[in-house]
């Protein structure tokens, strides 16, 4: 086997080479005998994969990974749908044993409320700071119609000289 | 002998850096006209040492001198030439060295382009633009110097990482970093008008460019950037919101902004402190997107090797720089008084909300980015932000946006008739809300996104094109006179079209890709949205610095042979580490994505393969704003040689 020469390398890089390979490897997630027959099924599946972190990637989820680890996940939200699980039921199974970290969309309780609130609330301010600000601006006619400061006496003086 | 040289001009570089940092500022604060002066020639021979330096690392790669430590550890003898050269800044050291010349560069050009500046204003520049340099340089002299020896030289190199092997992303981070560093450039500016205490039109004019040119390289390199991804991570998704996207996507959000506000102030001399605020903001987030990718705190597909030392040292930069910005700012900010007076209904509100919607927006980036972070470190919650949060929390911002684009895009400045800019565009609407409903009906599944995505993509696209056609005047010949409207006005009409072009695409790929997941062996086909993909063959090639297993592929529809396609799994020997190659039919509706992956125990290949609807759509649309940006940077009026050739505190005439 001459193509596998260049592996000598790898293996005496260990476990960082490895690490990488695993990190890297280009993703070839749902594997064909993975797919359950019923499609229906399959789509609900997929959707659950889509939604659940691949635990030992980064940032990939389970549906998008092909570490080892994902498969393993794929495989048992598969296997809780054949049993009959609801959605959520499957969600729960999986986060009751790796945590809420596997959740690519975060919980909404407890602390969490300031991460799904903040945009809104940002949002809100910013659309009151906007308007004050707007409103001031169409009222300051009356205001800027008074005697020009010297400031912008000075700055008229020196574009008209210009 | 060379590696020691491009050592010793990047030490003499910083040097020079410290003294240009200094000098003029001291100058500028007591009127010496000598001591300001400087400023000029001194960012010219940094500009010069550095990329002497970067021209010597080039010279260690091209060569492969494997005394070089960097070399070693990043290239090979065999590698292809074009990649010995893009790996210079394929890795940690020397992507910074890549930064720092970048930010010479723009401080080169300020120096040769700045004549129209007044002379405290441009020392002041040139100065600040120096700290950023002198931080940069000791970073790199400091953490992560390039330009390191190995005691034995070895026989041959450890390669690139593969996947960096490829010319999409081989030319993504020098755009990438000329966007970033370009804000640099902004924020130089907006300190030195702080220093100044003077923030006027002509201020808006200068900064304009600058800000606009970091936005378009900003928009190439992350279109590059996503491109890549599409068609090298083997399932074609283009976004994935990882931080270290996410680190690019915050500043363009916010370059996207000061842009539009910078207008406010050159036009109408309002918005000034809030304009100052997003440029200091603009160039923080670059440099916490520089953060991200290099310290490892938030972990990403592609961040580089983590080093905490780095991160720290990153950190530190950032905040001297954030916290002296946003310290002058304060001080500052309540002298910066506002001038253009505007009704509610006016360009100018329509462009306050277009900037509420884009900072608010770059900032649940920001919160989802390091929410994971926050929440270890002070409430002991080990969470994941990933794309469903993202796509929920930050789209009905971007749709927002949309919807109020056409019609602010119409409204006159200072006092405007709203009835007016609807009536004009009572057209478009009716148009794309008809194309909406047609779509809708016309689907088989895929909710509202699709129809959604195409009315917002008709109502910018035809939005935009009543707008330029406004600008042609009454009467007759408004065709011939269509060419003679700015080109300002033009890059406006092309950059907001391809905003619907993008968002198009986006919808369009999201609501009605399909997907086929087989085992097929020769002879074999599978069916996806009426084309036949038909696996020929298999067989094996072998490249410069890789082995490939290469499938060979007969696309078809409804018997009528489209094309062949060749997808490949790649494997790197020196650098241990498998690719795949998908082979993509690239259409104008549709692209046909095919991966071939693993051999199966029973015989024949695991084949995946993927109709991709208005995929080439998603690129297109940030060709035309990257294009669009072109188009207004080429405008007579904004060019930086225009400001040079106006004297000081010029008064920009309204339009």
């Amino acid at each position: 086997m001459r193509r596998w020469r260049g592996f000598g390398l790898l293996a005496r890089l260990g476990p960082l080479a490895l690490a990488l390979v695993l990190l890297a490897m280009p993703a070839f997630a749902v594997e064909p005998d993975e797919i359950l027959d019923d499609p229906v099924l399959e789509e609900r599946a997929r959707h659950i994969s889509a939604g659940l972190r691949c635990l030992v990637c980064r940032n990939e989820s389970i549906d998008d990974s092909n570490a080892d680890l994902a498969r393993d996940l794929r495989l048992l939200v598969r296997e809780r749908l054949l049993a009959g699980d609801a959605d959520s039921q499957v969600i729960d199974y999986v986060v009751d044993r790796y945590g809420e970290y596997v959740l690519l969309k975060p919980l909404t309780g407890g602390t969490n409320l300031v991460l799904w609130l903040a945009g809104p609330l940002m949002f809100l301010g910013g659309l009151i700071i906007g308007g004050l600000f707007v409103r001031r601006r169409s009222r300051a006619p009356a205001t800027a119609s008074a005697a020009l400061t010297e400031e912008e006496q000075s700055r008229l003086d020196e574009i008209l000289k210009e | 002998m060379i590696t020691e040289l491009g050592h010793f001009a990047l030490i003499l570089a910083f040097f020079v850096a410290c003294f240009q940092a200094i000098v003029p500022l001291v100058g500028a604060h007591k009127r010496w006209s000598g001591w300001m002066a400087v400023a000029e020639p001194a960012a010219v021979v940094q500009f010069l040492l550095t990329a002497g330096a970067f021209a010597a690392l080039t010279w260690a790669f091209v060569n492969s001198d494997f005394t070089v430590r960097l070399v070693v550890l990043n290239s090979h003898s065999l590698k292809p030439m074009l990649y010995k050269v893009t790996g210079v800044w394929g890795n940690h050291e020397g992507s910074m060295l890549l930064w720092v010349l970048i930010v010479t560069l723009f401080g080169a050009f300020a120096a040769w382009f700045g004549g129209g500046l007044p002379p405290t204003l441009r020392a002041r520049v040139l100065a600040v633009q120096a700290m950023i340099g002198v931080a940069f340089f000791a970073f790199i002299l400091f953490t992560s110097n390039p330009f390191l020896r190995v005691a034995t030289a070895p026989f041959d190199g450890q390669d690139l990482n593969p996947l960096l092997q490829d010319p999409g992303l081989a030319f993504h981070p020098p755009f990438l970093y000329l966007g970033y560093v370009g804000l640099s450039m902004t924020f130089s500016f907006a300190v030195a008008a702080l220093i100044e205490g003077r923030v006027d039109a002509a201020w808006g004019r200068w900064v304009r460019p600058y800000t606009l040119a970091a936005w378009i390289f900003l928009t190439i390199g992350i279109g590059l950037g996503s491109w890549w991804a599409y068609y090298e991570l083997g399932w074609g998704g283009f976004w994935f919101w990882d931080p270290v996207e996410n680190a690019s996507f915050m500043p363009w959000l916010i370059a996207a902004a000061l842009l539009h506000s910078a207008i406010v102030v050159e036009k109408r001399e309002s918005l000034k402190a809030w304009t100052i605020l997003l440029a200091i903001m603009a160039f923080g987030f670059s440099m916490v997107g520089a953060f991200i990718t290099r310290s490892g705190v938030i972990t990403s597909v592609h961040a580089f090797a983590a080093d905490p030392e780095r991160g720290v040292f990153l950190l530190m930069i950032l905040a001297v720089f954030m916290l002296g910005g946003l310290t002058l700012f304060a001080a500052r900010a309540p002298a910066l008084q506002s001038k253009g007076v505007f009704a509610l209904i006016s360009r100018e509100s329509a462009l306050v909300a277009n900037n509420v919607l884009l900072a608010v927006a770059a900032f649940v980036v920001f919160t989802g980015t390091i929410w994971p972070l926050i929440a270890e470190l002070f409430f002991e919650r080990k969470l994941s932000v990933g794309a469903p949060f993202f796509d929920l929390a930050f789209t009905p911002f971007m749709v927002g946006l949309a919807l109020i684009l056409p019609v602010g895009a119409m409204l006159a400045w200072k006092r405007a008739k709203i009835g007016r800019a609807l009536r004009q565009l009572r057209l478009p609407f009716v148009v794309s809300l008809i194309v909406g409903v047609i779509i809708y009906a016309l689907q088989s599944g895929g909710g509202l996104l699709g129809p959604a995505g195409m009315f917002l993509a008709v109502w910018l696209v035809i939005g935009s094109a009543v707008d330029l056609w406004n600008r042609t005047g009454r009467g007759r010949n408004r065709f011939a006179r269509l060419w003679r409207v700015s080109r300002a006005d033009w890059g406006k009409a092309v950059a907001h079209s391809g905003l619907g072009i993008t968002i198009a695409g986006v919808a369009g790929m999201l609501a009605w890709e399909a997907e086929d997941i087989r085992i097929l062996k020769p002879g074999l086909s599978a069916e996806l949205a009426g084309y036949t993909v038909t696996l020929r063959e298999v067989k094996e090639v072998e490249g410069p610095n890789y082995l490939a297993t290469v499938g060979v592929f007969n696309l078809s529809q409804e018997g009528r042979q489209i094309s062949t396609l060749l997808p490949e799994k790649r494997i790197y020997p020196v650098a241990g580490m498998p690719t795949t190659e998908a082979a993509i039919d690239n259409g104008f509706l549709r692209d046909i994505y095919v991966v071939i992956g693993d051999p199966q125990q029973g015989g024949g290949w695991a084949v995946r393969s993927y109709y991709k609807p208005l995929a080439n759509w998603i690129w297109g649309g940030a060709i035309l704003m990257a294009l669009g940006g072109a188009l207004s940077l080429s405008d007579r009026r904004y060019r930086v040689a225009a400001g040079a050739r106006r004297s000081g505190g010029a008064k920009v005439p309204a339009e």
